[in-house]
C-alpha cells in the first residue's frame, strides 16, 4: 500500500480547507519560483523521466505531449487547456481535486503552461460541477491576488493566467478537439485530425489538452523529482493514481494508490470488499464505462495499470472501477451504458449517430430476451462496424462495453433469449 | 509534392492534396456523401474510408487525409468494401424506402451507392426515425426523414451563400437540419442546396412530382437572367421547360446558379405572346403575320430614318439584335440598347467590360464597388467575391447605398464625391488600392445611369490608371452589367445620341413616329403613346402596354443564340423547346419583314446570319474566351451630382418579363422581401 | 449578415448580469467573443426562470455578433440548457450504470411518487420539474440527485423521500452524502490520510 507520505492529494477528501492558506500548509506553491527558473526543456525532461502517462484515459506520455508544442512562436500564442469535463461513467476523481485541492491544479497549470510556453490556461469544467467551479474560481482569484499567477507569476517574470470555462452537459466535450470547439463557443463536435491541437488548437493556436489529474500532479513531481514518481508503480506504469471504486462494494470511495496495485487489494483494502464477499463478485469494469468488463477470474489477479489491463483486453482508462456482484443483471448494466452513449453521441459521424441507437435498441430487446440468437452476432458486427470508423473514439467507447459483455458472458445473453422463448411459447 | 501509391498506381500530387483528390487524379472514384469540392471538409459521412499504411490500424477518411510521401492506399480491398457496406447500412437503417415517390429518384447519390454497396435486405428491426418537415422557403421542399446529415447544405449557407441561417440542432440521432426557427433560407442562391443534397431530403419545391429525370430532354445552354451568362441545362418534356439546372463552368458560374436563373422558368409558360396582334379601334385584335407586316409596311412608308427608332431589351441574343440592326439600318434608322438610361459609351470595349474576368476576382486583393449591389445584380459573381473576401486576402469597399452583400465591406459613403477623394488620395481606401498588387473596381449600373455618369466613368478611369488597376497582365477596371444582351449590343454600337431619353422625348414631341421595340420592358412606355409602337417579344409585359402591333418572338430557351456576358465572353445557347403558337425566332421575323419592306436581308438561315455577323464583328465567333482589351481613354470630366446612387435592382425576383410572369418568383418576392413565413415553425422545441 | 427576424418578446440582461458579462469577455481573446456563448446562456437561463427562450438566444446572438442559428445549435446541443419552461425546482436524477447499481431505481421511484410526475414533466403548480440525467460524475457517492448547483449523494428510497419532503416544507437540506458519510471517503472512516481527518468528524456507521 502506498504510504501517506507518498500521496500527492493529501486533501482528497476535503478534510481541510481547499483554499490558499491551508493549501500552502500542505506544501502547495512551495518553491514554484525556483521551478519556473528552470528552462522549459529541463522541466519537460523531468516529466518524461517521471513516466507520467495521461490520466484522462488514453495514457499518452505527458512529457512527450508537451514536447510537441512549438518552441518558438510564429506569432500565435500557445495555450494549455485542462480537461475537467469529467463525465465518464464511474469516474469522479477530478471533481475531488477541484473542490478539495484546487491549488494543485492551478500551480500545475502555471508550471505546465510555462513548460509549453503557453500564455494562459483554460480549465474546461463540466457544467454540472457548479460547486466545484465556484471553489476553483475562488482559488484562482486567491492565487491571482497573491501574485502566484497573472503578471509576473510567483515573481518569475513570466505572465500567465488561468481561466475557468464551464461546459453545459455534453460527455463528448471530454474529447479534446470537441472540448476545443466548445471552448470556442460551438457545438462540441470533434475535429478532424490532422491538424492536431499542438499545431492548430483553440483559437487556431498551438494547444495542449491535459487531464486535471495529469496537471495537478505536476508540481509535486517537480518538487520531489521525476525519479521519485517513477519509483512508484511499475516500469511504464509509474506513479500514484486516483482510483474511483463504485458499484457493489461495501464502501465505495475515491483513493490515491500506487499504480499497479492488484484490483483485489484495491477493493478489499479501501472499498471494504465486495458486497457479500469476494466470491460474490461477478465482473468489474476497471477503467470507466468505455472499457471491456472483466470477469471475476481475471479480477482475482489483475494489476491496476495500463499494461496489465491491456494484456487482459481491457484498459485502465480513468481508473474508475465499477464493481458488479452476482445479483447484477449485466445485460441491464450494459444496456444502460448503451443508452448513455446514444444520448451522448454528437451526431456527426454516420456510424456513431446511427449505430449507437441501433445497438441500444437491440440491447433493450436482449435485456428482455425478445430477440433471436442470430441477433447477437449481428450486434457484434454492428459494434465492429462502428469501432475505428468515426472521427473520435466515442464510437469505440460505445462498442467496447457490448463487446466485453459478449466476450465474457455470451451464454447468459443466449440464455435470456431462450428463457423468453420458453415462457412465451408456453403461454 | 508527395508521391503515393493508390491501388498500385503511383501518383505525385501537389502539397495539400487529399487522398480522395489524389485518387481522382488517377481515375479512381472514392464514394462520398459529405465531401464536396467547393465546400469545407466535414469528414462526417465516413463513406470514403480507405486503408492507409503507414498509420494507425484503423481506416482513414480519404476526404480529410492529406496525401503523404510514401503512403500506400487501398481503395478497393475486401476490407474497404466492408467499411463501405457498413457505413451504407447505417445510412439506410433510418432512411425511408420511398424512392418511388422521391423526386431525387434516378439522380440520387444514396440510391446509386446503395446499388454498389447496399446489402440486399435490412438487419435493422427497430422502429425507423421519423423527422418532421422543415419550412425553408418557397423553393426548397424538405423531407427530413431522408436526411443523412452530411451538412452540405449548412456549409453552403455559411460558406458560399454567406447567409448562415441553416444549422444542425440537437445532437446524436436526434440531430436535425433546419433553418433558424424554420424561416425561409433568404439567399438568392438558396436553390443550390437542392443540387448539393445527396439524397431527397431537400428537393425543389416548384418541381415537386413534376417529372422523372429519365423522361426529360437535357439541353446545355446559357442563362439570360443576368449578365454573367451562367451555364445551365434546360430539362424539358415536350414543349414544356421543366427545370433549369447549373452546368459547371469554372470561369463563369462554377456550379452555382441564382434562384432566378433556376426558378423563373415557370414564367416561360405564362403571359406568352403566341400570335401577332394589331390595335384596331383602340383594341388589340389577333391578326395574321401577313396582315401585321402589311400594317407595319404601310406605317413606315415615307418615313425618314430619324423618324424611326429601335429599342432592344435585356434578354436579346446577338443574332436577333444583328438582324434588327440590319433592318433598321436599311430604313436609315438606329437602335438603342440602354433602356435603363445608362450613359455607358460603346466606343472603347475596355470601357464597358468586366475586364479582370470573373476569375480575376480570385486574385484581386482590393476591390472598390461603385454604384452596385452585386448580390442582387449577379448573385453568383457575388458569391465569388465573397469567397475571395473569406480568404482574407481581399479588402472590399463600397461607394453607394449601404447594402448587405453577405460579407463585410468597408462602407465609404453614398456619394460620387468620394471617388474624387480617392483619386486625390484623400480617402484612406486610396492607400489600399495603391498597395494592392491586383486591385479592381466594379462599376455598377447604378453609377452609369445618372446625368453625371460620364464624369463618374472618367473618375473610375483615372483611379484605375493612378492606382495600378491597369498593368501588363492585369486589368481591374470592371463594369458589372445586369442585362444579358448589353455587351453584344454595345459591341454592335446599338446606341443613339441622347439614349433612351431622347427616344421617349422624341416620341412625345411627335418627332419620332415609329418605335420598334424588341423586348424592352424595363421602361415607362406611357411616353410612347403618341408614336406607332411595334413590340416584338415573348411576354405580354410593359412593352405591349401602348403597342400598336405585337409580333410574337420566342424566349431564350426556344432559340439558338449568341450571348456575350459582362466579361465580353461569347457563349452559344441552344434551343431546348419550341416557342408557343405562332411565335417565331426573332431574326426570322426581321428577315420576313425585310422582304415585305423590300429591303430583303442577306441571310436565309442562322448559319448565314452568323457568317455575316462574324464578318462584321469577328470576335462574335470566338467562343468562350475572356477577351483582353487594350486600355484606352474614355470618360468625360464634369461636375458631380450630390445625389446618392440609385441601384439598378430593387426587386431581384422581378427584373424581366419572364421573372415577372413567374409565380415562383412572385412567391419568393412575397417571402424573401417581406414578412417571413412561419407556418409549421416549431418555436423553441430544439 | 445573419438572418435576423426579431421575436416580439424581449430579453435583456439585468444591469448586474450586464456588468458580469465584462468579466467573461475579458477571459477570451478580443476577436473570440463567441466563446462567451455558453456562459451567457447559463446566466441568461438563470435569469429567465430556468430556460432558454427564443428571445434569449437572439439577445445573446446579437450581443456576441453571432448568427442566430449558431446560438440555437449550441443551446440545443448541450443538455443543461432547457429549451422549454421548467419548474422553480428542477430535480435531476442520475440513472447511469454506477448509480443504477447502487439503487437509482429506488430513488427514481421515490421522486415520482413524492412529486406525482414522471421524467421530463413539471408539476401542475409549476413548482417541480423532474429530469433524468446521464452520469453526474459522483459515482462513488451513488446514487445522486443534482439540485440547484449541489449534489445530494448516497441516496436510497427513504432519504430521497425525506429530501423531497424537506424541499416541499422549505427545510434546508445539507448537500453531499445523505447517509452520514464524509464526502467520498469510505463509509465508516478513511483507509488513508487518517492523520489529516479533522477532529470530531463523523464518517457514518457506528462511529
Amino acid at each position: 500500500m502506498l504510504a501517506d507520505k507518498d500521496r500527492i492529494f493529501t486533501n482528497l477528501y476535503g478534510f481541510e480547507s481547499p483554499f490558499l492558506k491551508a493549501a500552502k500548509k500542505r506544501g502547495d506553491w512551495d518553491g514554484t519560483k525556483k521551478i519556473l527558473a528552470r528552462d522549459q526543456d529541463s522541466i519537460i525532461n523531468e516529466m518524461k523521466e517521471s513516466g507520467l502517462r495521461g490520466r484522462g484515459g488514453a495514457g499518452f506520455p505527458t512529457g512527450l505531449k508537451w514536447s510537441f508544442m512549438p518552441k518558438e512562436s510564429d506569432g500565435r500564442p500557445s495555450y494549455l487547456v485542462v480537461n475537467a469535463d469529467e463525465g465518464e461513467p464511474g469516474t469522479c476523481k477530478d471533481r475531488e481535486i477541484m473542490r478539495h485541492d484546487p491549488h494543485k491544479l492551478i500551480e500545475g497549470c502555471l508550471i505546465a503552461g510555462y513548460a509549453m510556453r503557453a500564455v494562459a490556461a483554460y480549465i474546461y469544467i463540466r457544467g454540472e460541477f457548479v460547486h466545484e467551479a465556484k471553489v476553483l474560481e475562488q482559488a484562482i482569484e486567491e492565487a491571482r491576488e497573491a501574485g502566484l499567477i497573472g503578471k509576473n507569476a510567483c515573481g518569475s517574470g513570466y505572465d500567465f493566467d488561468v481561466f475557468v470555462h464551464r461546459g453545459a452537459g455534453a460527455y463528448i466535450c471530454g474529447e479534446e478537439t470537441a472540448l476545443i470547439e466548445s471552448l470556442e463557443g460551438k457545438k462540441g463536435q470533434p475535429r478532424l485530425k490532422p491538424p492536431f491541437p499542438a499545431n492548430v488548437g483553440v483559437f487556431g493556436c498551438p494547444t495542449t489538452v491535459n487531464n486535471v489529474e495529469s496537471i495537478a500532479v505536476v508540481p509535486e513531481i517537480l518538487r520531489r523529482g521525476g525519479s521519485w514518481f517513477a519509483g512508484i508503480g511499475r516500469e511504464n506504469n509509474t506513479g500514484t493514481k486516483l482510483f474511483c471504486i463504485s458499484g457493489h462494494v461495501n464502501k465505495p470511495c475515491n483513493v490515491e494508490e500506487e499504480m499497479g496495485i492488484p484490483l483485489k487489494e484495491l477493493i478489499e483494502k479501501h472499498a471494504g470488499g465486495i458486497r457479500g464477499g469476494w466470491d460474490n463478485l461477478l465482473a468489474v469494469i476497471p477503467g470507466g464505462s468505455s472499457v471491456h468488463m472483466i470477469p471475476k477470474s481475471v479480477c482475482d489477479t489483475v494489476l491496476m495499470d495500463f499494461d496489465s489491463l491491456r494484456a487482459e483486453g481491457t484498459g485502465l482508462g480513468t481508473a474508475a472501477v465499477i464493481v458488479m456482484d452476482k445479483s447484477t443483471d449485466l445485460l441491464r448494466a450494459i444496456t444502460r451504458l448503451s443508452a448513455f452513449y446514444k444520448h451522448e453521441s454528437c451526431g456527426q459521424c454516420t456510424p456513431c449517430r446511427e449505430g449507437t441507437g441501433w445497438m441500444w435498441r437491440v440491447m433493450e430487446r436482449l435485456c428482455s430476451g425478445e430477440a433471436e440468437i442470430e441477433e447477437i452476432d449481428t450486434l457484434l458486427e454492428v459494434t465492429k462496424q462502428i469501432e475505428g470508423h468515426t472521427i473520435c473514439a466515442l464510437g469505440d467507447a460505445a462498442a467496447w462495453p457490448i463487446q466485453g459483455l459478449l466476450r465474457h458472458f455470451r451464454p447468459e445473453v443466449e440464455h435470456r433469449i431462450l428463457e423468453y422463448k420458453k415462457t412465451h411459447n408456453a403461454a | 509534392m508527395p508521391t503515393l501509391t493508390i491501388d498500385g498506381i503511383e501518383v505525385e500530387v501537389e502539397n495539400g492534396t487529399t487522398v480522395l483528390q489524389a485518387a481522382e487524379q488517377v481515375g479512381i472514384e472514392i464514394p462520398r456523401f459529405c465531401y464536396h469540392e467547393r465546400l469545407s471538409i466535414a469528414g462526417n459521412c465516413r463513406m470514403c474510408l480507405v486503408e492507409v499504411t503507414p498509420g494507425p490500424p484503423k481506416p482513414a477518411a480519404s476526404c480529410a487525409l492529406p496525401a503523404g510521401e510514401g503512403m500506400v492506399v487501398k481503395t478497393n480491398s475486401q476490407k474497404v468494401r466492408k467499411f463501405r457496406e457498413g457505413v451504407m447500412e447505417f445510412l439506410l437503417i433510418n432512411h425511408p424506402l420511398d424512392c418511388p415517390v422521391c423526386d431525387q429518384g434516378g439522380e440520387c447519390d444514396l440510391q446509386d451507392q446503395s446499388m454498389a454497396y447496399g446489402v440486399g435486405d435490412s438487419r435493422y428491426k427497430e422502429k425507423r426515425r421519423l423527422v418532421k418537415e422543415k419550412y425553408m422557403g418557397p423553393l426548397i421542399r424538405t423531407i427530413m426523414t431522408r436526411c443523412i446529415h452530411c451538412t452540405r447544405c449548412v456549409r453552403f449557407a455559411d460558406e458560399v451563400a454567406g447567409v448562415p441561417s441553416l444549422g444542425a440542432i440537437g445532437r446524436g440521432e436526434n440531430m436535425q437540419i433546419t433553418t433558424y426557427q424554420e424561416q425561409a433560407f433568404q439567399s438568392e442562391l438558396s436553390g443550390n442546396v437542392v443540387d448539393l443534397c445527396p439524397v431527397g431530403a431537400l428537393t425543389s419545391k416548384p418541381y415537386t412530382f413534376k417529372a422523372r429525370p429519365w423522361e426529360l430532354t437535357n439541353t446545355e445552354t446559357i442563362d439570360v437572367h443576368d449578365a454573367l451568362g451562367s451555364n445551365i441545362r434546360i430539362d424539358s418534356r415536350g414543349r414544356a421547360v421543366m427545370r433549369a439546372l447549373p452546368r459547371i463552368h469554372e470561369e463563369v458560374n462554377e456550379e452555382w446558379i441564382s434562384d432566378k436563373t433556376r426558378h423563373a422558368v415557370d414564367g416561360l409558360a405564362k403571359n406568352r405572346l403566341d400570335r401577332p396582334y394589331v390595335k384596331k379601334g383602340g383594341k388589340l385584335q389577333p391578326v395574321s403575320w401577313k396582315e401585321a407586316f402589311d400594317i407595319i409596311a404601310k406605317k413606315l412608308k415615307g418615313l425618314s430614318g430619324d423618324q424611326i427608332a429601335g429599342l432592344v431589351g435585356d434578354l436579346c441574343d446577338a443574332e436577333s439584335m444583328y438582324a434588327f440592326k440590319a433592318l433598321m439600318s436599311s430604313l436609315g434608322a438606329s437602335v438603342e440598347c440602354r433602356q435603363d438610361g445608362s450613359k455607358v459609351g460603346a466606343k472603347h470595349r475596355v470601357g464597358y467590360l468586366f475586364n479582370s474576368g470573373v476569375t480575376g476576382i480570385d486574385e484581386a486583393d482590393a476591390c472598390l464597388i461603385i454604384g452596385s449591389n452585386p448580390r442582387k445584380e449577379s448573385p453568383v459573381l457575388n458569391a465569388r467575391l465573397r469567397q475571395r473576401w473569406l480568404s482574407r486576402k481581399c479588402k472590399v469597399a463600397n461607394v453607394g447605398p449601404d447594402v448587405d452583400l453577405s460579407y463585410k465591406v468597408e462602407q465609404l459613403g453614398d456619394s460620387a464625391a468620394i471617388l474624387k477623394d480617392i483619386l486625390d488620395g484623400k480617402n484612406d481606401f486610396a492607400k489600399v488600392l495603391k498597395s494592392a498588387e491586383k486591385p479592381m473596381l466594379i462599376l455598377g449600373q447604378g453609377a452609369l445611369n445618372r446625368d453625371d455618369s460620364p464624369a463618374i466613368i472618367n473618375l473610375a478611369h483615372d483611379i484605375a490608371e493612378k492606382y495600378g488597376l491597369i498593368k501588363d497582365d492585369w486589368n481591374g477596371f470592371n463594369v458589372l452589367h445586369t442585362a444579358a444582351s448589353r455587351v453584344a449590343a454595345l459591341d454592335m454600337g446599338l446606341i443613339r445620341d441622347g439614349g433612351v431619353k431622347a427616344i421617349l422625348e422624341g416620341a412625345e414631341k411627335g418627332d419620332i413616329k415609329v418605335v420598334y421595340n424588341l423586348g424592352a420592358d424595363e421602361l415607362d412606355t406611357t411616353k410612347l403613346k403618341k408614336a406607332f409602337v411595334i413590340y416584338q417579344g415573348s411576354h405580354g409585359d410593359e412593352g405591349v402596354r401602348h403597342a400598336d402591333v405585337i409580333l410574337p418572338g420566342v424566349a431564350y430557351t426556344e432559340k439558338p443564340g449568341t450571348y456575350i456576358n459582362t466579361e465580353g465572353r461569347v457563349q452559344r445557347a441552344l434551343r431546348a423547346v419550341f416557342g408557343p403558337g405562332e411565335a417565331r425566332e426573332d431574326w426570322t421575323i426581321f428577315r420576313a419583314l425585310s422582304e415585305v419592306l423590300g429591303k430583303t436581308l442577306n441571310f436565309d438561315d442562322i448559319a448565314a446570319l452568323r457568317q455575316v455577323m462574324e464578318k462584321d464583328y469577328p470576335h462574335f465567333g470566338v467562343i468562350d474566351e475572356k477577351p483582353d482589351e487594350e486600355w484606352a481613354d474614355f470618360g468625360v470630366s464634369g461636375k458631380l451630382s450630390k445625389d446618392g446612387f440609385t441601384l439598378p435592382i430593387t426587386d431581384f425576383y422581378g427584373t424581366n418579363p419572364i421573372a415577372r410572369a413567374s409565380e415562383t418568383m412572385a412567391e419568393c418576392r412575397a417571402v424573401m422581401n417581406g414578412a417571413n413565413h412561419t407556418e409549421g415553425a416549431t418555436g423553441t422545441n430544439g | 449578415m445573419s438572418v435576423k427576424v426579431k421575436n416580439a418578446e424581449k430579453f435583456e440582461f439585468t444591469p448586474e448580469n450586464l456588468e458580469w458579462t465584462k468579466t467573461q469577455l475579458a477571459k477570451y481573446p478580443e476577436n473570440r467573443k463567441e466563446s462567451c456563448v455558453m456562459p451567457f446562456l447559463h446566466r441568461a437561463q438563470e435569469q429567465n426562470n430556468g430556460w432558454v427562450s427564443v428571445p434569449v438566444m437572439e439577445y445573446i446572438a446579437d450581443f456576441l455578433d453571432m448568427p442566430y442559428i449558431r446560438v440555437h445549435e449550441v443551446a440545443s446541443f448541450y443538455s443543461m440548457y432547457n429549451l422549454k419552461p421548467v419548474g422553480k425546482h428542477v430535480i435531476e436524477v442520475c440513472t447511469t450504470t454506477p448509480c443504477w447499481l447502487r439503487g437509482s431505481d429506488d430513488v427514481v421511484k421515490a421522486c415520482k411518487d413524492e412529486l406525482g410526475i414522471g421524467f421530463g414533466e413539471t408539476t401542475e403548480d409549476g413548482e417541480y420539474t423532474l429530469l433524468e440525467v446521464e452520469c453526474a460524475g459522483a459515482c462513488v457517492n451513488a446514487p445522486v440527485i443534482a439540485y440547484k448547483e449541489e449534489y445530494y449523494e448516497d441516496l436510497d428510497e427513504d432519504s430521497t423521500r425525506k429530501f423531497i419532503r424537506d424541499l416541499k416544507a422549505g427545510v434546508a437540506v445539507k448537500p453531499g452524502p445523505q447517509n452520514g458519510r464524509f464526502k467520498s471517503c469510505p463509509f465508516g472512516g478513511p483507509t488513508t490520510l487518517k492523520d489529516m481527518a479533522p477532529k470530531g468528524a463523523t464518517f457514518g456507521g457506528d462511529e
